[in-house]
Parts: C-alpha cells; structure tokens; sequence
C-alpha cells in the first residue's frame, strides 16, 4: 500500500480513507505494508524505518488502542515530505474559543483580520498565477525521492499486490510493479482535473495518465470519476471499479444533540478553499440567502490559495460581517465548529467523493452538497444542488434554517444512511479488485 | 352468490411549479406540466378505459356494472385539457349501469384537521357531480381510503350510509373482506372493504414477469372469483383508473384482460357484478369491524405513513390547516381556492421519505428529485400564500394555533 497521508497528519480525505480503509483490510485478514512518506525528525542514517502498530501509535492512550486494530499492518516511513496543498498547516488556526468569541461579538468581526494576516503570511510563494492548485517548487523531487525508497522497499518485503493512492505514488507504484512482476492497482481519490478545473498542470496529468494506464486494476471513489478516467486518461471502463468511501462509526454513537439555543443561525462551509471547492459559490449564496433573512452567519473553516478572495469577495458584496473565515481546524475544533452549524455546505466544482458530508452528518449536521460529488451517488437524504445554481443554493439554505421539521426529517434519515456505511464494505470492495488483478496477471499472454 | 364490485379511482393533483424562496407570483401551479401529464395519461389510459369499460357495459347488456370516483379537480382538467374523457364518463353515467362515489372535492385528508373544511369539501364535490351528471352520490370514500371509526360516524351523520375502506388483516383477523359490515354502534351504516390481494393481484402484480401466477388470465382470475362462493358474497376490487393502460402499460395485456373479464365472470350463473349500493341492498350486514386507528390502502403498512410519516409532512399540513380561519375570514375566492388546491395529498405524498418496497409506486408522475425538494417548494409556496392574508386576519391565524 503506497500512500501520502496518514492521520493525525492529514489535509483532506485522502488520509482519512487511507485509515479506515487500512484498518479495515487488516481486519478481513489482509497483511498490509503501509509505505508512508514521513519527515525524519533527526537521524540521518536512515531512510526506511520500520514501524510496528505499536511504534506507529505510540501517542496518547486513544492512539495505543488503536494498534490492535491494525495487527496485520506494518508501516514503513520513507524519508520523503509530500504535501501538495501547500498552505494547510501555514496558515495560524484560529482557536474554537477565537470562534465562539468572534461569533458572541457583534461587527466588525474580529476573526476576519488575523485571518488576512495569516494568509498574507503564508508560505510556499504566490498561488499558481492561472488559479489552479498549489505545488510547491521540489514536489516531484520528493516524488521521485519516494519512488526511490520504494524500490528499496521491493528488494526487501513480499507482497502479492501493489496498492497505489493517487498521483504522488503512481511513479512507485509503476517501478515497484516493473521490478517485482506484481500487479499494480492504483486508488484514484481525485484527479489534477477536479483540483484545477481547465487549469490543467502537464506534468501532473502525464504521472497520472501513466499510473492508470500502467495498472492492471484502477479503483475510483465514484462514477463520477470513473467517468472522468475514462473520458480525460483514456482508461478503458472495464478496467475501473468503484469501491465507495465510508465513515468510522467509532465513538461517535449515543453522542448527545447539541442544544445550544442561539438567535443567529450558522451555515458552514468546511473544507480547503481553493477554486475545486466553490467557495466562491458559497459566498454569492450566502449574499443572497442575507437577502431574505437576517441574523445568519456563514463560516468558512479551512485554508487555501482563494481565501483571500474570498475574504474581498465577501467585502465586496457588503456582507463582511455575515462571513467569518476560520483558518485550518484540527480534530477537536472540527468537532465544535460541526456542533455550531445548521446547516453543512460543500458546494464543490468537482468533488471525486467528498467524506466531509458524512462526517457532518455523523455530528448531527444536516447537508447540502453539489451535484457534482461522488457522495451524492450514495447520499440519498441530501439536499442536493448543482454548484453554480447559486439562486437554489441559497433557497435551500433558507429552508434548512427557516423550517426545523426540515432539518429534523433531514438528521433522522441521514443519520440512518450513514450508519449503514462502512469501511469493511470499501476494503472488501478492495479486495475484490486485487483478485481480479491477480487473475489477470497470471492470466496466460 | 358471488358479486363484484369494481370501484375504479380517477385523480389527479394540480402539480406546483418550482417555486423559490425568492419568487413572488401567486400563480403556483406548473398548468403545462398539469396539462400535459392530462393529456398523456389520457391517451394511454382513461380514453382506452373508459372506452372499454362502455363497450363492456354495452356487450353486456347492463350485466357488467361498476363504481368511479372523481375528484373534483380532475373533473375541472378533464373540462379544460381532454374534455372527450368527460363525454365518455357522462355516456357511462348515462348507462344507469355505473354508480358515481363521494369524496372531498381536492382529494384532501381534511378530515383530519377541519371536519368544516372537509364537511365542505364533500358538499363542493356532490353538487358538481349532480351538476355534471345528473346523480346523487350516496356512497362516501374518502381520500386513499383513509378510514376509521371517527370518520364513519362523522360521514353517518352527513347522511352517508354506505362507506368503503380498506380490509385491513390486522384488524380483520380471521374475518373475510367478502362479507358486509357495519362501524361498532351504527347497524345500519354499511362498510365495503376492498379485499387487498385479488385487487393488488391486478393493480400491482398483473405485468410482474416474476410472480409466480404471471401471466394472468381472465379465465384464471374468474375462478378465483368463483371460490368466494360459499366463503361470502362480494369480491370488492377497488383500485386507481391508471391501473388500466398507466401503472400496467397496454402491452402488459391489462386491457384485454378486462375485456375478457366479464365475460368469463358471467359464465357462471352464480356470478354476477354490482354497483356498491346494489351490493348493499343484495346482502346482510355480517357484523362490526371496528377501526379505531386510521387506516388506508396505501403501502405495505396500510397506514397514513405515507402521508404524515416524517416531521416535514405533519408541519406542512399543520402549517396549512392552521390558515384557515384567516383564509375563510379574507373573502378572498382566490386565497381559498390556492388554498384547497394545497389540500390536495398528493403534495405530501411527494414529502414521503419512505422507500423500500414502496419506492416505485411513490415514483408516479412525481414532479420532485427528493421529498426534500418537495416539502421546500411547498413551504415557499404557502408562505407566499400566507402573505397574501389581510394583516388583521393573519391575527386570527395565531389565535386559532393558541
């Protein structure tokens, strides 16, 4: 398995579906080798390290736990620092106090002005001039880099199958299945079309166009995707399944409703803010949802290279003190900025799957999500939107907050679909597709 | 003796238009939609219908007799988008051989919010039927069959003596659906109750290529009509018109099995067809079905599930009944015919977040991509409405709701 994130050090779903998916197939009975790209905190004489479950979650006693579910995986941290999304740890999180605090205080909100200071001090150099995603400078070094450990890695472990999640593996991917003779299988989460619209990056798009036509098996997270395989990278439908994310169920059960009685209702977008999100959608709705109703406050939780314009978007429209912008949450500030919303937008361009809904959901949040996602093909109790439908956006905002029978109909049904999602149905999805790769690579020429 | 009695349901709302919370017209209904979906399901189904239903009258000789309702709004599509469907029900009324039924005139579940709104929707519908033609309804069915033993009572001192329902198992027991009954304390208030397995045999399962009997013949069919002789004396086969060329398309066969139908019924002496008040006058009342919680002849669970089993649907009627005081108090004609044409189930049937077995027959001719869709159309629709109230009757609304 050749992945790039790992929780707790995640930007996106990726991560997360890396995790559940992970300790799902160690569960069915799947030995897994997790290759993982990790700094190295100070040796230098080691590129590979090996690390037990119980190394790996050596953290606070939640973590330990965790270690027993993954028996059957052992994890290799390669020397190697992937982060595509450059601004997501760059920008200063504002705390959930900052959040609650700004919310109670009445305008000008204070939470908008260190935002434009965090952001202004971002690192990682301007954003892409067309407005496409963010790289840094020596990704492909880290890349190649990674690709380089993993051929080592080949020299050293067996393994039957090659699991590859998105582009940043597929060059590994590709050399450990030349050096090894084993079938490739590669995991597409998102492509460089979702991310940056027409703004295509060449370089990234010829890696993945590489990586899927090497593979044996390709996996998307939705017919979406598989639709965007097939049309833009030239994948023949037959060689690509669609095994669904899922959410983990853990904890989460008999977690009491919140009753924060409020005069002001809140809207949440959550996610990074970048073109692929349509953030600016959300923004223009919230204008108009403004229009017929007062005392509503959107928030915008997460980072990206259109905060900034969407701040001035916001400015622009005379609705500044309506819009509060978050910066990047963590884990526990996620919790609470959930427990606050009414309402969950992701009004996303193009969305490969999308695992925030569900996790909205799983915090009581109802949601709107864009037609055009992959969670929609799986998330019947939804209010659903196409994304520049700006007008029907904002009519179903007002609904949600203005009708509490709505929103109640809404987390009922919901609820009950979700906890019908489960990553043991992914990871056998999964394993249905290495099957099939195995019966092809054997299969006589 | 064997008789059955066919009771065929002809409805049709009047569909909103998308309506957002930013629209502000006051005309909320989508008429090309209305229009078109008339005209359509009258070329595939209630012109061939009600055309075969009159040749069998005629072929027959009167031996083949049977029940309608219509609702008063599709009456009122019928006149203005396929007035030729009018002209054929009023040349089958005109056979003496078709008995018309009462119900409230939007096809509403009134009953359950405002006997004055649906006393007065029951009035509204027999006089345009008298009007149209030419016959007093006697016999009551409410809305989807929606019944119990309030209702009975209720409709009794309208003047109604005659009351379909649905035969409900868990509330028949071992008891048949083949006999007459009457509501607990009201002998002589006559109950029909539709026997749900050889009605649903046609409505539901006739085109089913995996049910065992598939396919079904007329002759098939007849004998198992024939078998309620010596068990009871009606087989009540009570279902929706679009049975018959819409929910079974032509090509199932459905037509030609009905025309067959008759035919092989009458070969045995001991059977024969009637109109529902014929029935009751041929036969003894057998004994009480009592039906203390409302039921209907929807779904599986023959409940009001599909129509008030989320938050959203109560809300959405409740919102709506609590207008109408105000509504009535405005003298507005307008206000109060949008706000009956609101009543109408339908629109709520659209809000069921139900699915499963049900799904597919929740599906027909819906407007919306999800309840949810629906319920927010609906809402926007009537808080437009709700504006429309003179300031000093929106008062009375609040009073009413204290």
């Amino acid at each position: 398995m050749l992945g790039w994130e790992f929780p707790p050090y995640i930007s996106g779903g990726l991560g997360t579906a890396c995790f559940g998916l992970t300790r799902a197939l160690s569960q069915l009975g799947v030995e897994v080798l997790f290759v993982l790209p990790r700094p190295v905190p100070d040796s230098h004489s080691q590129h590979v390290r090996l690390l037990t479950p119980a190394t790996f979650f050596a953290g606070t006693a939640e973590e330990r736990q965790r270690a027993a579910q993954f028996a059957r995986v052992t994890f290799l941290a390669v020397d190697a620092i992937m982060r595509p999304y450059a601004t997501v740890e760059t920008v200063e999180p504002m705390t959930s106090v900052d959040v609650e605090a700004a919310l109670k205080s009445g305008p000008p909100i204070p939470g908008v002005r260190p935002t434009l200071r965090s952001v202004s001090g971002m690192r990682g150099g301007a954003p892409h001039a067309d407005g496409g995603a963010d790289y840094t400078g020596d990704l492909f070094t880290q890349v190649n880099r990674y690709a380089h450990y993993v051929a080592e890695i080949v020299e050293t472990y067996d393994f039957d199958v090659i699991h590859a999640h998105d582009w940043m593996t597929y060059p590994a991917g590709i050399l450990a299945s030349r050096l090894s003779g084993k079938p490739l299988v590669v995991h597409v989460h998102s492509t460089e079309f979702d991310r940056s619209g027409i703004n295509v990056n060449q370089a990234i798009y010829d890696i993945e166009r590489a990586g899927m036509q090497a593979a044996t098996r390709v996996i998307t997270v939705s017919y979406l995707t598989k639709t965007l395989a097939t049309r833009h990278y030239a994948v023949s439908p037959d060689k690509v399944d669609v095994v669904y994310n899922a959410i983990d169920h853990d904890g989460d059960s008999g977690r009491p409703i919140p009753q924060i009685r409020r005069n002001e209702k809140i809207v949440l977008f959550l996610g990074r803010i970048t073109m692929q999100k349509g953030p600016e959608y959300f923004v223009r709705a919230a204008k108009k949802v403004l229009e017929v109703m007062d005392d509503v406050r959107f928030i915008m939780a997460g980072s990206g290279d259109m905060v900034r314009s969407s701040i001035e978007l916001a400015e622009s429209l005379g609705i500044g003190d309506k819009v509060l912008f978050t910066g990047f949450l963590r884990g526990p500030d996620v919790e609470r900025v959930f427990r606050m919303a009414d309402l969950y937008v992701m009004p996303s361009v193009s969305e490969p799957f999308g695992i925030a809904p569900l996790e909205a959901i799983m915090q009581n949040v109802p949601v709107l999500i864009s037609k055009q996602s992959g969670v929609s093909e799986i998330l019947t109790h939804a209010l659903k939107v196409d994304f520049w439908d700006i007008d029907e956006m904002a009519n179903k905002i007002v609904a949600v907050l203005r009708h509490p029978p709505l929103h109640a109909t809404l987390h009922q049904q919901s609820s009950f679909e979700v906890s019908r999602l489960r990553w043991t149905d992914s990871a056998r999805g999964c394993v249905q597709v290495y099957e099939k790769a195995l019966a092809h690579s054997v299969a006589p020429v | 003796m064997a008789s059955v009695c066919f009771y065929f349901q002809f409805h049709q709302p009047y569909r909103l238009r998308p309506y957002s919370v930013f629209d502000r017209g006051t005309d909320y209904f989508d008429h090309e939609r209305n229009a078109a979906l008339c005209r359509k399901v009258a070329q595939k189904c209630y012109l061939p219908a009600c055309r075969l239903l009159l040749d069998l009258v005629q072929r027959h000789e009167g031996r083949f007799r049977f029940s309608i309702s219509l609702s008063g709004i599709i009456l009122e599509q019928f006149e203005r988008y396929c007035p030729e469907v009018l002209d054929l029900l009023r040349q089958l009324s005109g056979t003496g051989c078709v008995e018309l039924l009462a119900e409230t005139y939007h096809h509403t579940l009134a009953f359950l919010y405002s006997r004055t709104e649906f006393a007065e929707q029951v009035r509204m519908h027999s006089d345009r039927i008298a009007e149209l033609f030419g016959q007093t309804p006697k016999v009551f069915r409410n809305t989807e069959l929606v019944y119990n033993n309030e209702l009975a009572h209720f409709v009794a001192e309208m003047g109604y003596e005659t009351i379909l329902c649905e035969g409900v198992d868990r509330l028949l027991g071992f008891r048949t659906p083949a006999l007459i009954y009457h509501p607990p304390k009201l002998p002589h208030v006559k109950l029909l109750l539709k026997n749900y397995r050889l009605s649903d045999d046609i409505a539901f399962r006739f085109g089913n290529r995996n049910w065992p009997e598939w396919p079904l013949t007329a002759e098939r069919f007849a004998e198992w009509i024939d078998q309620v002789n010596g068990h009871g004396d009606l087989v009540n086969l009570f279902m929706d018109v679009e049975t018959l060329g819409e929910h079974q398309w032509a090509d199932t066969g459905i037509f030609e099995f009905v025309k067959a139908l008759p035919g092989r019924v009458l070969q045995s002496a001991r059977n024969e067809f009637r109109t529902i008040s014929e029935a009751v006058i041929a036969y003894p009342v057998d004994g009480a079905y009592d039906v203390p919680e409302l039921t209907s002849w929807a779904d599986t669970e023959r409940d009001l599930s599909a129509w008030l089993g989320n938050p959203m649907q109560s809300n959405a009627l409740a919102e709506l009944y609590r207008l109408e005081r105000a509504v009535r108090a405005s003298g507005d004609e307008a206000l109060l015919t949008d706000w009956r044409r609101l009543q109408t189930s339908d629109h709520v049937y659209y809000m069921c977040t139900k699915s499963f077995a049900d799904a597919d027959v929740h599906r027909y001719f819906n407007p919306y991509e999800s309840p949810y869709d629906s319920y927010i159309n609906f809402m926007n629709v009537l808080d437009n409405l709700r504006s429309r109230l003179p300031v000093k009757n929106a008062a009375l609304q609040d009073r009413a709701s204290a």
